[in-house]
């Protein structure tokens, strides 16, 4: 692979994985400061996708690949364009500066090492999900970016609260992870193709094809999962349990918003259709309005900003869904502004948790002397986020503003949507970004102190950034924001950007109003959020709820199961196994009505004869056996007597095995009875017996019949004949059966020993749980029993 | 059972059905036995031991645990597949060294490896269940 041009995008992919595995031994030397370090490489993957980005925006593409599953025509293969490369300069942008907060916020903490390993991994991940052109290294990565968010929420797994939203987390979009493999699937058969590149440019095939709804909605649902839309939000505000760096990166920056890449990726094959713009815009129009309204109820300054993030998703999953090109070019900009002034209002907020020891607003205030640098970061983002001018989020506002009034009278309501929830996300920056601040100092749990530099480059960059992106927005959109554009609508956009608009439009007004009212709101701030309070109590029951309820009915309903088909009883699990084995060998005879012959071709010797009366006598001896040991014993000398038997046929090796492990069952078997609280005495009753007795013999009679009926078929030596004409002259060997053993079948007999090892951990498993405590009869035991 | 006679003789029975199943596991690739049969072998000479002198003393005698055994075996197999990647060859595809020591022609080979591997993994699994079910809850 080169180190220069699209190739070396491999390395970039690869970077992340190499710092995660440098990562803990950094930390170990060097302590926080391995930050430092550490921020090289995503500072070098930011510089060389920076280096793309001329000929991107001129309307370049590039393809790299390497064979993955050649036989399968799966290749590893990237693909560039302008969407994929402004989500790998912000996951590589904000990734350094994510990785110097963490420095600072997780200092003396003793997993600091594995924390930037699962950070590394995560990058890693994220950047194949953008990158990937192949579906299955889309889903890959994708399904890597669900585990390591898993990781990461749980980072601080002994708390109870962390544990269950790193479950909550990995169960929904793990479940839509499995959705979006489906539906990749169902578009590669209706497209033919797995490379997202080569289906882009495929036109209207996929809208055309049959397999349209099933593929629109299985895409739709990995989308929504991963982006956190109605009624699958509420795992995105219970992933605020991970530490800030996580809720800055992952939850709010990065990839949260995999779901709208997704939806992004695929609009120019799956939009423009009529259910494309109904199911996007009424999902993502709910879960802005509800995303704001929850977060009106916050107190915590994180979680208020976990369900504006929501929100922000909702209103990109919305604007997506119009399928016009303005309102897109209004997402695009209102994606990269979210990015940055969310990544930085998050960290500011951990600054804040980190340095006053709270992030409940009701105890904070007058932070503005004790933080003035995180004041200033803080407040930049917000005006980004209120969408105010100069900043980027205000043009960004313009532009979707302007989307949806023109798309006509029909599409009023979304106007109405995006001016309700920017009102109240205005609102909402405002709480964020003054509460803290203003008013009179309030005393903190800890006394507040700016932070050391780790904690304040990144929250200061990033907004810094929003500003200087708002004022040279011309040049901004032209780089970064027209490519994505065209990438996602599949058309050019018009016009330049302007900061101050060139004329008097709808926009302006409506982004006039949207100021009012947000101000408004802030003002009666408390009466809402009573409000909002009151409106939650009175419906009580909500899809987090509801998750609980799901998982516990899924718990009751298997542990039912287990009591139903698993009774501890022995003597029913051989009943039903023997009933299943007896349909099994009788039902296909039945039914092909082919019953084989039971005379023999020919007569057992005299020397065969006395060795099936030694194996008779072996099985009478168990049938009148008075007790167990004495049973398994003569069961011993029928197999004994089978052991010769194979003997007698040519199969020393097979003979041999027989004889020892016909020993060692004996043995075991003793062994395990000595443990069992077992009656001397059989206890069934004769019908039982009777019962049981018919069923033995009904088995043999079919196993007898079965293998007659093999015996009687023609024999196809050409396998044999292959292994005796090949064991010596290519394996070595002269012993047949173990140079299929250990060469010819090798691979089998990994699986087999790996079986015998993984039987072994699980019977001593069991043995040591029964050593513990003994209840009465436990049918733990008999299991054990039945694999040894 | 647990007889003077049986106790004492019981170390060498052992000792001798040792050296009687690595000469069976080495003998496997030309003639009858191998690995799994040798293992089996193996864990009959244990489970003699143990009924005889006890578990500690197995144990003790083993110095290592027996599912470490068993693992070190699985580790040997899975190692003895890789080899033939480093001459761009599919995995598992058999590797000899054949050479002359002392007159003798001795001949090592990854197949070889694979089967002691088996012969660890059976004699380690095996053994370790049969020891447990061997101990009494009072040991």
């Amino acid at each position: 692979m080169p180190f220069q041009g699209v190739e070396a995008t491999f390395w970039a992919l690869l970077a992340p994985f190499v710092a995660a595995a440098f990562g803990p031994w950094l930390t170990r030397h060097l302590k926080h400061n391995a930050a430092w370090i550490l921020a090289v490489p995503p500072a070098a993957i930011f510089l060389f996708f920076l280096s793309f980005v001329p000929e991107v925006s001129g309307g370049a593409v590039f393809r790299a690949s390497m064979p993955w599953v050649p036989s399968l025509q799966v290749e590893f293969s990237v693909f560039l364009d302008g969407l994929s490369v402004l989500f790998a300069l912000l996951i590589s942008g904000i990734g350094t500066f994510v990785v110097l907060y963490a420095g600072g916020y997780l200092k003396g903490h003793a997993h600091q090492g594995r924390f930037f390993s699962f950070l590394f991994l995560f990058m890693g991940a994220m950047l194949g999900v953008v990158l990937a052109d192949n579906f299955l290294t889309l889903f890959v990565f994708w399904e890597l970016t669900s585990i390591t968010s898993f990781l990461l929420i749980g980072f601080d797994h002994l708390r109870t609260a962390s544990r269950r939203s790193a479950i909550q987390a990995l169960v929904v979009t793990g479940a839509g992870g499995m959705a979006l493999l489906a539906g990749l699937l169902l578009t590669w058969q209706a497209s033919g193709t797995m490379e997202m590149s080569q289906l882009l440019a495929s036109g209207d095939v996929l809208r055309e094809s049959s397999l349209y709804l099933p593929v629109f909605i299985l895409i739709c649902l990995g989308a929504f999962t991963k982006s956190a839309q109605f009624p699958f939000h509420f795992w995105l505000p219970n992933a605020m349990e991970a530490p800030t760096p996580v809720s800055a990166y992952l939850h709010s920056a990065t990839m949260v918003k995999a779901g709208v890449y997704l939806l992004m990726r695929m609009h120019p094959v799956l939009g423009d259709t009529t259910i494309w713009m109904t199911v996007l815009p009424l999902f993502g129009g709910v879960t802005l309005l509800v995303g704001t309204f929850l977060g009106l109820r916050q107190t915590d300054l994180k979680l208020v900003l976990a369900y504006t993030t929501v929100a922000s998703l909702g209103l990109l999953v919305m604007l997506t869904g119009t399928s016009s090109a303005e309102a897109i070019r209004g997402a695009v900009l209102y994606l990269f502004a979210h990015s940055l002034f969310k990544g930085a209002l998050f960290m500011a907020v951990g600054t804040i948790d980190h340095e006053a020891g709270t992030r409940d607003m009701r105890y904070l205030g007058g932070l503005r002397k004790a933080m003035p640098i995180t004041f200033t970061a803080a407040l930049l983002a917000a005006l980004s986020m209120a969408g105010l001018p100069p900043f980027l989020g205000f043009v960004a506002k313009e532009v979707l503003y302007n989307g949806t009034w023109t798309l006509g009278s029909g599409a009023a309501i979304l106007t109405l949507v995006a001016v309700a929830g920017n009102a109240m996300m205005f609102a909402l920056a405002a709480i964020v970004a003054l509460k803290p601040f203003l008013g009179k100092p309030v005393d903190t749990p800890k006394h507040a102190h700016e932070g050391p530099i780790l904690l304040y480059a990144g929250p200061v960059v990033l907004a810094a950034c929003g500003l200087i992106a708002g004022l040279f927005v011309a040049s901004a959109g032209h780089l970064f924001a027209d490519p994505m554009t065209l990438a996602v609508s599949g058309e050019p956009v018009h016009g330049e950007l302007h900061l101050i608009p060139a004329h008097i439009n709808a926009a302006l007004f409506l982004s006039l109003g949207t100021i009012a009212l947000g101000i408004t709101l802030y003002i009666y701030q408390d009466k809402a959020r009573a409000f909002a309070s009151k409106t939650l109590e009175t419906i009580g029951w909500g899809p987090d709820k509801g998750f609980d309820q799901f998982i516990n009915a899924c718990v009751i309903l298997a542990s039912k199961l287990t009591r139903t088909v698993q009774t501890g009883s022995m003597v029913t699990y051989m009943r039903l196994t023997f009933s299943v084995l007896l349909l099994v060998l009788f039902v296909p005879m039945i039914a092909t009505a082919s019953w084989p012959s039971l005379i023999p071709s020919e007569l057992p010797s005299v020397l065969e004869s006395c060795i099936l009366a030694l194996a008779l006598i072996g099985l009478y001896a168990v049938l009148t056996a008075k007790n167990r040991v004495t049973a398994m014993v003569s069961l011993g000398v029928s197999g004994f007597a089978v052991a010769v038997i194979y003997f007698l046929f040519g199969a020393p090796d097979l003979s041999f095995t027989q004889f020892m492990v016909e020993t060692l069952s004996v043995v075991i078997l003793a062994l395990v009875m000595t443990r069992l609280n077992l009656h001397n005495k059989d206890s069934r009753g004769s019908a039982a017996k009777l019962f049981d007795a018919g069923l033995a013999t009904l088995v043999g009679l079919g196993f007898t019949l079965a293998l007659a009926g093999v015996t009687q078929q023609p024999f196809d030596a050409s396998l044999s004949e292959f292994f005796t004409q090949f064991s010596r002259s290519i394996a070595h060997g002269r012993n047949i059966v173990n140079v299929i053993l250990v060469d010819f079948r090798g691979f089998d007999t990994i699986g087999e020993i790996s079986v015998v090892m993984v039987t072994g951990l699980c019977v001593l498993a069991l043995i040591r749980v029964r050593s513990n405590y003994t209840p009465p009869a436990d049918p733990e035991a008999n299991k054990a029993e039945a694999n040894s | 059972m647990n007889t003077v006679i049986f106790r004492t003789v019981a170390p060498f029975l052992t000792a001798l059905m040792l050296l009687f199943s690595v000469f069976v596991l080495l003998r496997g690739h030309n003639e009858p036995g191998g690995g799994f049969i040798g293992g089996l072998i193996a864990v009959s000479a244990f489970a003699i031991l143990g009924i005889a002198c006890g578990v500690a003393a197995v144990r003790r005698a083993l110095v290592m645990h027996p599912m470490s055994v068993a693992a070190s075996g699985l580790l040997l197999a899975v190692a003895s597949v890789l080899p033939s990647l480093f001459k761009s060859q599919a995995a598992m595809t058999s590797q000899w060294l054949e050479f002359t020591l002392f007159d003798t022609p001795i001949a090592l080979s990854t197949p070889m490896f694979f089967d002691i591997g088996v012969y660890l993994v059976v004699v380690g699994a095996i053994t370790s269940i049969a020891l447990s079910l061997e101990e009494r809850e009072s040991d």
